[in-house]
């Protein structure tokens, strides 16, 4: 390490001016990155680490976001109040950013050639032809296979994988001294994430420059950096070499962090409980048109075979990568799309029932999607959300529905005067457990769980397993658990189904699958979630 | 927290901050009372401006001429027919058993005004404020009548064809595919029918008036709102809470009013003034043309053709000129505030002064372009 570090924050702080009053999202923290170093900056969401980042370039809001003291050093240079001229000369050439949505953070309508060209023109000054000679390069450092012909590819060709590599292709194009990296996998697939670390740790030693990893999984931080510091509500509360802190955490708060992870196994249900959904050889395809007719030229076979059976008071998980076909396979089984094949709920063949006579069986299926902020309505208030159902269904008087409500938002651990106010008030926690709430207040038998946890905070994705499992053992449900986050599918499922490309690859109890998985794509999906490690066995797309 | 209450109803924190981005636009906010302000007074034109008076006493009884008919005979004349309270005679009858109160404006649109010194148009006086048109009718009795009824059919068209243009969109959206194809090339087609030209056979077959314009503009009108509605829907049609209503068995018509069309009505609402506008212009310009209301109707257009006429009475094309004017201002005015009010940038900062001139080149082009094309497409093609 040398003697002065890369980079040098001082009492950094950083204020918002709101109409609401002034937001300090930032209180003062300090750090060094040293030249070639990884820092790893760890915190739950809204704990400042995107604005800490934000602010080394200077990219916030001003004159909305203000510095009320601290300073960032550069090469010794001030950066805080430095001249746009200044500051665009650091932009993108000596310090470089990725961001967390490759699929925002790409122009989509400009191809992947000119988007990287354009970083090489205004930094380095080259005439197209050599900045298209120096794109290529860079695509091939960062590993996008048949690089040539994705020069003229458009951002939504490509995979969130391969939109990530572009990403960081573009941030590489002038070597900067300085990466800043905020949540780069926290948008792809377990096995993509192993990858793209890979790639990182692989091009930080190749190119000699620093690291600045901002992510809220701590299993990260522990594989890649150098030396972490842990925030929380805008300041740095503990610091210090990775291994030392992963060792002897100091801080409260840490150890809270350390101790979040998802625990816990699934209870077994008994075994000649009462199936409650069923379906066999389930197939969703979509057609493929083409010609002046629109003729249908093939099929996507989003899913093609699945066959399964969720008892009373038990979980079933689906396992797989996105596009794996598991938000299909549960869509089609709550007939929201079509498919083929038996939906048996509760003894009744619900294929093909028009959706006039569905309706009332739609009380006994619920899903709670992913996103907990794309989930529920805006507009209407926690009381409307929750109650919906209630009112689609006529289900009691007004006096009756309130109650349900009221007894529905305690059951997921709110407060039932939460119903005046609306979703943009809430955590993505608490937002999670409204749409839980909407779901149950109808007092279903199955529910699909799609993704319930990976929008949330790893101790908030804790709570909201415990919360799961405690509804479950007390309504006997059956669950349809959909991720592709293992660790929580291995607290939650007893029984796993492992699917790709629509068809199940392995099938069988979670405790066997985890012990002893037999199919080499489900051992890529293991040693990417529980190691980490990219597995170069091919059994893994890009 | 607080409770939002806007007129005592109980208000979503969003429409509260709304709210409070449109009132920090004070150009609009004052804009929009000054609208209300002329409009609630133009609703009461007869009161205001009538050659029949609001009250008479007459021999211990009251009359009110304005709103019931009278013989001449009941004030102690010779004729059956109604009062003329313009005529000298008439009001000395009255007078002699009793008084009469006048509108602000003693004369009616239709009425020509007797005993001018000069010959029609007579230029402004005490008692003809804006002067009267060639046909001796007073200008401000006119005005005020003609912006009644140019509101009036804004207002209803607007409405109309928001109304329309929504379920349209709507409906296109939501269920897309086929319906939304079919839809679409409809409207393509429908589009590039001539407006003009259709008024024009129109006008040569019957004798337009108020309902029959309404209705020949609003088949054409609907379809400024299809476009954003429709963008809106097909967006929000695959959103995780529209997902979520339907997997609780929701039907269609729920999820699209309740859960889809909240969304879509912030781009409606951003629209309506500068239809509203727009609507008032298209009025403006067939009246102006001449296939407009039915002879003889007060209109700004009209007035506009008669200062065209009579050039030598530059107080009828001034005052055309200056109200119209005015009005449109008004409502481009308004439309920045609600767009102010409903952008989610501002939203976000609370009350940020806007750039007035970059707005309101913006906001004012699209409305003013369209009827400008409006009124000249026709006789150019």
């Amino acid at each position: 390490m040398t003697a002065t570090p890369l980079l040098q924050v001082r009492d950094l702080a950083v204020s918002f001016d709101l109409p609401e009053g002034e937001v300090k999202a930032v209180r003062g923290i300090s750090f060094d990155i040293a030249k070639g170093e990884t820092l790893g900056l760890v915190g739950e969401s809204g704990s400042g680490k995107t604005v800490t980042a934000l602010s080394i370039l200077q990219l916030l809001p001003y004159p909305l976001a203000r510095h009320p003291g601290g300073s960032i050093l550069f090469h010794g240079q001030e950066i805080i109040g430095a001249s746009e001229e200044v500051l665009r000369r650091i932009r993108g050439d000596r310090i470089a950013m990725i961001f967390q949505e490759p699929i925002t953070s790409l122009n989509p309508v400009h191809t992947i050639e000119k988007q990287v060209n354009e970083t090489l023109i205004v930094h380095k000054g080259l005439v197209p032809k050599a900045a298209r000679k120096r794109t290529l390069e860079l695509l091939r450092l960062v590993g996008l296979d048949d690089a040539e012909q994705r020069l003229g590819a458009f951002p939504h060709e490509l995979s969130g994988g391969q939109r990530q590599r572009v990403m960081i292709a573009m941030a590489l194009a002038n070597d900067p001294d300085l990466l800043i990296a905020d949540e780069p996998t926290t948008a792809v697939d377990v096995t993509i994430q192993a990858q793209i670390l890979e790639l990182l740790k692989e091009l930080r030693a190749k190119l000699g420059m620093a690291l600045l990893l901002i992510t809220h999984d701590l299993r990260i931080v522990r594989k890649m950096a150098d030396r972490m510091c842990v925030m929380k509500d805008g300041e740095i509360v503990e610091s210090g070499p990775t291994e030392a802190v992963f060792g002897r955490p100091q801080h409260p708060y840490t150890r809270h962090l350390f101790a979040a992870e998802p625990k816990g196994r699934p209870a077994s249900p008994e075994a000649d409980a009462p199936v409650v959904m069923s379906t066999r050889d389930f197939k969703i395809w979509f057609p493929i048109k083409a010609g002046l007719l629109r003729r249908t030229v093939g099929h996507v076979r989003a899913v093609d075979g699945v066959t399964l059976t969720v008892r009373e008071g038990q979980t079933v998980g689906v396992v797989g990568e996105s596009g794996s076909g598991k938000t299909s396979l549960a869509l089609g089984l709550l007939r929201l799309i079509s498919s083929r094949g038996p939906i048996v709920l509760e003894g009744r063949d619900i294929q093909g029932w028009r959706s006039r006579q569905l309706r009332p069986l739609r009380r006994e299926m619920q899903i709670v999607f992913q996103d907990p902020f794309g989930s529920l309505s805006p507009r209407l208030s926690v009381g409307e959300i929750v109650g919906e159902g209630l009112k689609v269904h006529r289900i009691g008087d007004a006096g009756e529905r309130e109650a349900l409500i009221v007894s529905a938002l305690e059951e997921v651990g709110l407060d039932p005067e939460t119903r005046h106010r609306y979703p943009h008030e809430f955590s993505g926690g608490q937002r999670q457990r409204i749409a839980i709430a909407r779901a149950m207040v109808l007092k279903p038998r199955f529910v699909v769980l799609d993704e319930p946890t990976s929008a949330l905070d790893m101790s908030v994705q804790a709570q909201i397993i415990d919360l799961l499992r405690a509804l479950q053992a007390r309504h006997k449900l059956a669950y349809l658990f959909i991720s592709h986050d293992l660790k929580v599918v291995r607290a939650l499922a007893d029984e796993i189904i492992v699917i790709r490309a629509g068809r199940v690859v392995e099938h069988g109890p979670a405790e066997a699958i985890f012990e002893n998985p037999k199919d080499p794509y489900t051992q890529a999906l293991m040693a990417a979630a529980f190691e980490l490690e990219a597995v170069e066995t091919g059994a893994v797309s890009i | 927290m607080a409770e939002h209450r806007f007129l005592g109803f109980h208000i979503t924190p969003i429409t509260a901050r709304r709210l409070m981005n449109f009132r920090a636009n004070r150009r609009g906010f004052w804009s929009l009372w000054a609208f209300l302000a002329l409009f609630f007074i133009s609703l009461f034109a007869e009161f205001i401006a009538n050659d029949k008076p609001i009250l008479v006493y007459y021999d211990g009884g009251f009359y009110s001429p304005v709103i019931e008919a009278y013989a001449e005979t009941e004030f102690g004349g010779e004729f059956e027919t109604e009062a003329d309270y313009s005529d000298p005679f008439v009001q000395d009858l009255i007078e002699a058993k009793g008084w009469i109160v006048w509108p602000l404006v003693p004369h009616s649109y239709d009425s020509p005004v007797l005993g001018l010194p000069t010959p029609s148009p007579s230029p402004p006086t005490a008692r003809n404020w804006l002067g009267t048109d060639d046909q001796a009718r007073d200008v401000v009795a006119r005005l005020i009548y003609g912006f009644r009824i140019s509101v009036l059919f804004g207002l209803t068209l607007t409405v109309l064809s928001s109304i329309i243009g929504v379920t349209a969109g709507a409906v296109q959206g939501y269920f897309g595919g086929w319906i939304d194809l079919i839809f679409q090339r409809f409207i393509e087609i429908w589009e590039s029918i001539p407006l003009l030209y259709l008024v024009l056979i129109l006008a040569a077959i019957i004798e337009p008036n108020f309902w029959w314009l309404l209705g020949l503009l609003l088949l054409f009108s609907w379809m400024t709102l299809v476009g954003v509605v429709r963008a809106e829907f097909l967006r929000a049609r695959n959103f995780d809470y529209v997902r979520a209503a339907r997997a609780l068995g929701a039907s269609d018509l729920v999820i699209m009013f309740r859960h889809v069309l909240p969304n879509a009505m912030v781009a409606t609402l951003t629209f309506l003034p500068f239809i509203l506008s727009g609507s008032i212009i298209t009025l403006t310009a067939l009246d102006f043309l001449g296939f407009g209301l039915p002879l003889g109707s007060p209109s700004l257009g009209e007035l506009l053709k008669q200062g065209k006429v009579n050039l030598h009475a530059p107080w009828l094309g001034l005052t055309a000129f200056f109200v119209l004017a005015i009005m449109l201002s008004l409502l481009i005015f308004i439309g920045e505030a609600v767009r102010d009010a409903f952008d989610p940038r501002k939203a976000v900062t609370g009350g940020v002064p806007p750039e007035p001139a970059a707005e309101l080149a913006e906001a004012g082009a699209p409305a003013e372009g369209e009827a400008a094309a409006g009124a000249e497409k026709g006789p150019g093609e």
